[in-house]
C-alpha cells in the first residue's frame, strides 16, 4: 500500500505550507526578516556547515520563500527549489553552477528576448559561450554539441511565438551528450507543461508571469528535477568535487537528488546574492493557489482570441499552436493537451507602423513589457522588447517587424475581441 | 514490502520506534555524509554507535567505534549501512547473528540488496533501502522544507509545537504530497544499470 497522491490543484493550495506551528496561522506568514537566532554555538556551526536543515539569513533562505520553493517544486514533480529574485537571476545562478569560463552552452534560437540579450553579452563577459540551435531542427542541436558543452536551454513554449518545443527530442540529444536539459516553464507553467516528466533535468521560471499571475511582484525560480547523475565524471566540479567553501564537502554525494537546489543556493545564491523578498514570494504564492483556475481561463480565451484574429483581414497570420491549422498544433496536443499558453503573435499587413497603431489604440489591452497577468497585454516587440536585436536576428527569434504580442488575460472575451476589432478598424 | 515506494507511515512508524542504531561505516570525517546523518540522528535523541573497523580507539561525537555489531554491549533496534551495495549482505548476515535481533535493516542513499532485504525480511525484521534516515527525519517532520526540499507531505494540521530549539516533531498529521517520479526513475535506472 502505497499513499495517495494529490492532484494538481490540490497541490497548488497546499503543498509547502502547514498552520504555523506556534501560533496557528493558517496562511504562510511573512516572514520579513534579515536573521535568524541561534541556539546554541554548536546549531550555529552545524547549519553553517550544511550539517543541519534551518535558517541563517536571508540571502540564504527564508521560510516564506521556503514554502514556494516547495510548492512549485511539488507542482513540477521535482526534488527541491530555490527561490531568487528573478527569471534572469534563476538562469544565471543555474549556469554558475555548470560552467567555467571557455565551457558552452546550447539555447534554443526561440527565447525571451532578454534571455537572448543575457547570454549573448553578459553571459560572454563571464566566459560563457552560447551556441545557438534551431528548436524546430533537432539535427541543429545535435551539430551544436562540442567536449566543452555543459548543459542545453530551451523555452517549453517559446516566448514571443508561442510555439511549442518538442521537449523529449532535445531531451534526447542531451543525453547523449551526458549534459542537463534546462526548460524554462515560465509560459506553460506547470499546470499545461511539466518539463521533467518529458525529460528536463533543471526547470527555470520567471515566476513573474502566469505562476505569481498578477503582474504585482518580479520573481525566478529553480527545480532541480534530481534526475542528473553529476558526479558520472568530473565535468561539474561544482557538484562532484570536493568545496573549499565548505571545508570540503561534495554536494552530489552528501544531498545525493536535490544536490543542484542546494549547490544552486549554497555556492549560487549565497555567493551572488540575488535574494527574492518574503513579501515577493508570499504574493507569488497567493497566486499559484489559483494557478489552475486562471491558466483554465487565459487558454480559452487565448483560444477565442487567436481564432478571431486568423478571420480579420488586416491580419495576415496568427502564430498560436491551439489553432488546428498551426504548425505546431501537434505538438500542442502531444505535450499541451490542456491549452496552448495565453502569449502568442500575429502579423499585421500593414507591417511595422501598423502594429505601432495597433498599440497605441487599444483601450483594454495594456502597452507593457511583461506576460502572464490578468489583464490582457500587448506589445510590438520590435520596436521594444526585441529591438536591441539586428533585423535577421528579429525574424529567426519571432520578432519580425509586422509581429504584435498579445499575453490574453482572464477578462471576459468578448471584451477583448470588442477592443481588438476597434483598434484594427481605427 | 514494495522496497519502490514506502508509504510515510512505515517510515514514520520505524524511526519513531527505534532507540538505538548502530551505523556500519560511520565516518569520522566532519565532511562525510555518514558523519551528517550520525550528528543530525544523535541530536534527535537516538543512541548512536559507530561501526567500523578502520577507527577503533577513536570516538565520533563522543561515542566509541566499534568494529563490529557483535562487539556492541547493548541491544540494537537499527543496523544503518552506510556501505555499497555489494557490501550489504555481511553487515546483514552479521546482524542476523546477534543473540537479540535488531528490529529494522536500513541501507543507505544509493545502497540495494535485495536478496540481503528478503532475508532479513524472513528473520522478521523490517528493512528500508535507498533512502537516508536525516532526509527521512527532515522529511516526514517538514524541517526539509527549510530548504526548499519537496517533502511530498501535506497537512492542513497544526504540527505539534518544536523541541529542544527548533527540533519539529516526528508526529505530525500529513498525507502523501506529490510525487518526485522522474528522480524515482532516474534512481531505478542508475541501480539497474551498476
Amino acid at each position: 500500500m502505497t499513499d495517495r497522491l494529490p492532484g494538481f490543484s490540490t497541490l497548488a493550495v497546499h503543498a509547502g505550507a502547514q498552520p504555523d506551528p506556534t501560533t496557528g496561522a493558517r496562511v504562510t506568514p511573512i516572514y520579513q526578516t534579515t536573521s535568524f537566532v541561534f541556539n546554541d554555538a554548536d546549531h550555529a556551526a552545524s547549519l553553517f556547515g550544511l550539517q543541519a536543515f534551518g535558517n541563517i539569513y536571508t540571502r540564504i533562505g527564508n521560510p516564506t520563500n521556503a514554502v514556494l520553493e516547495e510548492r512549485v517544486a511539488a507542482l513540477e514533480g521535482g526534488t527541491a527549489g530555490l527561490a531568487v529574485a528573478s527569471g534572469h537571476a534563476a538562469q544565471v545562478v543555474v549556469l554558475q553552477q555548470l560552467l567555467r569560463p571557455g565551457d558552452e552552452f546550447i539555447a534554443a534560437r526561440k527565447l525571451y528576448g532578454g534571455s537572448i540579450n543575457q547570454f549573448t553579452h553578459a553571459f560572454k563577459s563571464f566566459g560563457w559561450n552560447v551556441v545557438w540551435a534551431d528548436p524546430d531542427d533537432i539535427g541543429s542541436f545535435e551539430r551544436a554539441v562540442t567536449p566543452h558543452t555543459k548543459a542545453i536551454f530551451i523555452e517549453s513554449i517559446a516566448n514571443p511565438g508561442g510555439s511549442i518545443t518538442d521537449i523529449e527530442a532535445i531531451s534526447a540529444v542531451a543525453r547523449k551528450a551526458a549534459v542537463p536539459l534546462i526548460a524554462d516553464n515560465t509560459l506553460a507553467t506547470p499546470y499545461l507543461i511539466r518539463p521533467i516528466d518529458h525529460g528536463a533535468d533543471i526547470v527555470v521560471h520567471s515566476l513573474t508571469k502566469f505562476l505569481a499571475g498578477h503582474g504585482n511582484s518580479i520573481g525566478g525560480i529553480i527545480v532541480d528535477a534530481g534526475t542528473f547523475d553529476w558526479s558520472r565524471d568530473n565535468k561539474y566540479p561544482m557538484l562532484s568535487e570536493p568545496r573549499p567553501e565548505y571545508h570540503g564537502i561534495k554536494l552530489h554525494e552528501t544531498f545525493g537528488n536535490f544536490a543542484f537546489a542546494i549547490a544552486c543556493r549554497v555556492l549560487g545564491l549565497r555567493d551572488l546574492g540575488p535574494a527574492l523578498s518574503p513579501f515577493n514570494a508570499f504574493l507569488i504564492l497567493t497566486g499559484i493557489e489559483t494557478l489552475p483556475l486562471r491558466m483554465q481561463r487565459h487558454c480559452e480565451n487565448a483560444k477565442a482570441i487567436a481564432e478571431y484574429l486568423s478571420g480579420h483581414s488586416a491580419v495576415t497570420s496568427v502564430s498560436y499552436a491551439g489553432l488546428p491549422s498551426d504548425k505546431y498544433n501537434n505538438l500542442a496536443r502531444k505535450y499541451s493537451p490542456k491549452g496552448a499558453g495565453a502569449v502568442f503573435t500575429f502579423s499585421l499587413r500593414g507591417g511595422y507602423d501598423a502594429g505601432v497603431n495597433l498599440v497605441s489604440n487599444l483601450k483594454l489591452f495594456s502597452h507593457l513589457a511583461n506576460v502572464g497577468d490578468t489583464r490582457s497585454l500587448v506589445i510590438h516587440p520590435a520596436s521594444t522588447t526585441h529591438s536591441q536585436l539586428d533585423d535577421a536576428a528579429k525574424v529567426k527569434s519571432g520578432a519580425a517587424p509586422d509581429v504584435v504580442r498579445l499575453s490574453i488575460g482572464i477578462e471576459d472575451k468578448e471584451d477583448l475581441v470588442a477592443d481588438l476589432e476597434q483598434a484594427l478598424g481605427a | 514490502m514494495n522496497h519502490d515506494a514506502y508509504p510515510d507511515n512505515y517510515i514514520r512508524g520505524i524511526l519513531n520506534g527505534v532507540k538505538s542504531i548502530a551505523m556500519v561505516g560511520a565516518s569520522p570525517v566532519n565532511v562525510r555524509p555518514s558523519y551528517f546523518a550520525f550528528k543530525y540522528l544523535a541530536q534527535r535523541g537516538y543512541d548512536m554507535i559507530p561501526v567500523n573497523p578502520g577507527h577503533v580507539g577513536k570516538l565520533l561525537l563522543g561515542k566509541p567505534f566499534v568494529a563490529s555489531l557483535l562487539d556492541i554491549d547493548r541491544p540494537i533496534d537499527m543496523v544503518e549501512i552506510f556501505r555499497n551495495s555489494s557490501h550489504i549482505m555481511p553487515v546483514v548476515d552479521e546482524a542476523l547473528r546477534l543473540s537479540l535481533l535488531p528490529k529494522v535493516i536500513w541501507m543507505q542513499l544509493g545502497a540495494r540488496d535485495d536478496d540481503a532485504a528478503a532475508k532479513a525480511e524472513a528473520a522478521g525484521l523490517k528493512v528500508v533501502m535507498n533512502r537516508c534516515p536525516k532526509i527521512e527525519y527532515g522529511r516526514l517532520s517538514s524541517e526539509i522544507s527549510w530548504m526548499g526540499v519537496n517533502s511530498r507531505t501535506l497537512s492542513s494540521k497544526r504540527a505539534p509545537l518544536p523541541t529542544q530549539g527548533m527540533r519539529l516533531s516526528l508526529d505530525r498529521t500529513s498525507v502523501g504530497g506529490g510525487e518526485t517520479a522522474a528522480s524515482d526513475r532516474a534512481a531505478k535506472n542508475k541501480s539497474e544499470l551498476s
